[in-house]
């Protein structure tokens, strides 16, 4: 059964220095407020999971907690660079950073086979790339009963998956609506996982397209309202796109970027 | 803006959005392309079923989305699916007629780069990298581009390969077990190039109004073949014009 408790305390029971960790959500409910708990207990060395790094990965990585990245898409959607991203890559700060590079069907595709428990996935995909020279976690592979040539990707299985969700009840089951992305993967492929929601409830209404991820699934369930700020959770609140665009400006330089983290993250234990 | 009162990239993606038909299924990446594809949609092409690969099928945003995950995209579709079975059996599947996609860099065969400027491990510029669009150029049954159009992103050498055109020229895609059809058409701000049937190497099929035809060839990085037909792409349309400001003030009222 999913334990019910406090953000701080499952990010310092389940994530620990050099682990790999996924914070997953398809630009919807990507898991800000956890993310922001691992930077506040500054945690180091880790492997940095996910398909859109997206502004949550950004601000991981400036606050030094990542030495890894798996990933497909490194941007700002609709606004431009990951400037922390870029700073890491391009100039090895605030530490270098390595990368694992994939497609989004090759990711979506590790996560599944981790959910499935078996060693790799395949797919047609990435031929003809570069990445197919570049990236170790893929090969070609012959149809045994064809002969035909497809690419295989090998699974991910993190050692933490956490996810934001709109809400649980008090035995821990969770309910997704709306985009749902690969939260569910990413929770059954990880060791250990974290869903963060809106709020805990008496009991989980039906809602058009939901998912339930039954407690006995779930490692640690805690209340996180806001959480997923500035992505956004469907029937709660919506995407806060001026603050994507804003944080263009804000992860530029250094100085910036270090000044927001400190008001907005680092002095806001507990307070979310 | 020009003296004709619309601007370059007015009339880029009023052209693009010119080359989606009716009832097409098209899968749209974020920027241009969905601004083109939602012009297409609120215009000429209203049946066209846009696929975001956040797993929306069928959204008919009345704002223009920031990203490929905005809830209105959710609540205006048709179908959300997750987001393995959107790239496994919506796009792997063949259900895709048009890919709809942008690129830091395009060469002469219509190859895209959006992973690196310079050297991988020493990357002058980190590029978000490939998202989804190495399948959807390799299978959706065919390809737009849309892109800027300089001496930086038309080159005769990419510095990665993200994503397959026609790879070195004739065969390639079936020789790499490509099920898509590839790019039919690249539209930037000068024109728009449509590779040759025989040698599939991109060929400049219109120009804009009031862009000269050597400041084309002074914008692409390699000998830029000319159709002997060459023409001029017709202006936008008030309307179409019209409706492109409408759809970008959305967009700016979001921030």
């Amino acid at each position: 059964m999913a334990d019910l408790v406090r953000l701080e305390e499952a990010v310092s029971e389940l994530v620990h220095d050099g682990d790999s960790v996924a914070l997953e959500g398809f630009t919807h409910l990507i898991p800000f407020a956890a993310g922001h708990e691992i930077v506040r207990q500054r945690l180091r060395d880790l492997t940095l999971i996910r398909m859109t790094p997206d502004l949550i990965y950004d601000q991981m990585i400036g606050a030094g907690c990542a030495r890894r990245m798996i990933f497909s898409w490194g941007g700002n959607p609709g606004v431009g660079s990951l400037h922390r991203f870029r700073d890491a890559v391009e100039n090895g700060w605030p530490a270098p950073l390595e990368l694992e590079e994939h497609s989004h069907a090759g990711m979506a595709n590790r996560y599944a086979a981790g959910a499935s428990n078996i060693p790799f996935a395949v797919l047609r995909g990435y031929v003809g790339t570069e990445l197919m020279e570049r990236t170790g976690t893929l090969a070609p592979i012959s149809c045994p009963f064809t002969g035909e040539m497809l690419t295989a990707v090998s699974a991910l299985n993190p050692d933490v998956g956490i996810v934001h969700a709109q809400r649980a009840d008090r035995e821990g089951n969770v309910q997704i609506w709306g985009i749902i992305g690969v939260q569910k993967e990413i929770v059954l492929a990880s060791d250990r996982s974290l869903v963060t929601v809106e709020e805990v409830v008496a009991e989980l209404e039906p809602q058009p397209g939901a998912i339930v991820l039954p407690a006995w699934a779930v490692t640690a369930v805690a209340e996180a309202p806001r959480g997923a700020h500035p992505s956004y959770a469907h029937g709660y609140y919506d995407r806060d796109n001026g603050f994507y665009q804003r944080w263009d400006a804000i992860s530029r330089e250094r100085d910036t970027f270090t000044e927001w983290m400190d008001e907005h993250v680092m002095a806001r234990a507990g307070t979310r | 803006m020009s003296e004709n009162g619309f601007s370059s990239d007015e009339v880029m993606t009023v052209a693009a959005a010119r080359e989606l038909t009716d009832r097409t299924v098209c899968f749209v990446g974020i920027g241009l392309p969905s601004t083109a594809a939602n012009l297409a949609r609120l215009t000429h092409a209203p049946r066209t079923v846009l696929v975001y690969e956040s797993g929306t099928i069928g959204s008919k945003p009345a704002t223009l989305p920031l990203s490929i995950g905005d809830g209105e995209l959710a609540e205006t579709a048709d179908a959300v699916v997750p987001v393995p079975e959107i790239f496994n059996y919506w796009l792997q599947g063949g259900r895709i007629d048009v890919g709809f996609l942008g690129a830091a860099q395009i060469d002469r065969f219509g190859n895209l780069n959006s992973t690196v400027i310079g050297d991988y491990d020493h990357p002058k510029v980190r590029l978000p990298g490939g998202g989804g669009a190495p399948e959807i150029a390799a299978m959706a049954k065919q390809v737009i581009v849309i892109i800027r159009q300089s001496q930086r992103t038309f080159v005769e050498r990419l510095h990665f390969r993200s994503s397959v055109g026609y790879g070195t020229g004739p065969g390639d895609r079936e020789r790499l077990g490509m099920s898509g059809g590839g790019p039919t058409v690249v539209i930037t701000d000068l024109g728009l190039l449509r590779p040759d049937p025989e040698s599939r190497e991109l060929t400049l099929a219109r120009i804009h109004p009031g862009v000269e035809l050597d400041q084309v060839r002074e914008s692409t990085g390699w000998p830029l073949r000319v159709a002997d037909d060459l023409r001029e792409t017709e202006p936008p349309l008030e309307d179409e014009l019209r409706v492109l400001r409408e759809l970008r003030a959305t967009l700016e009222a979001a921030a």
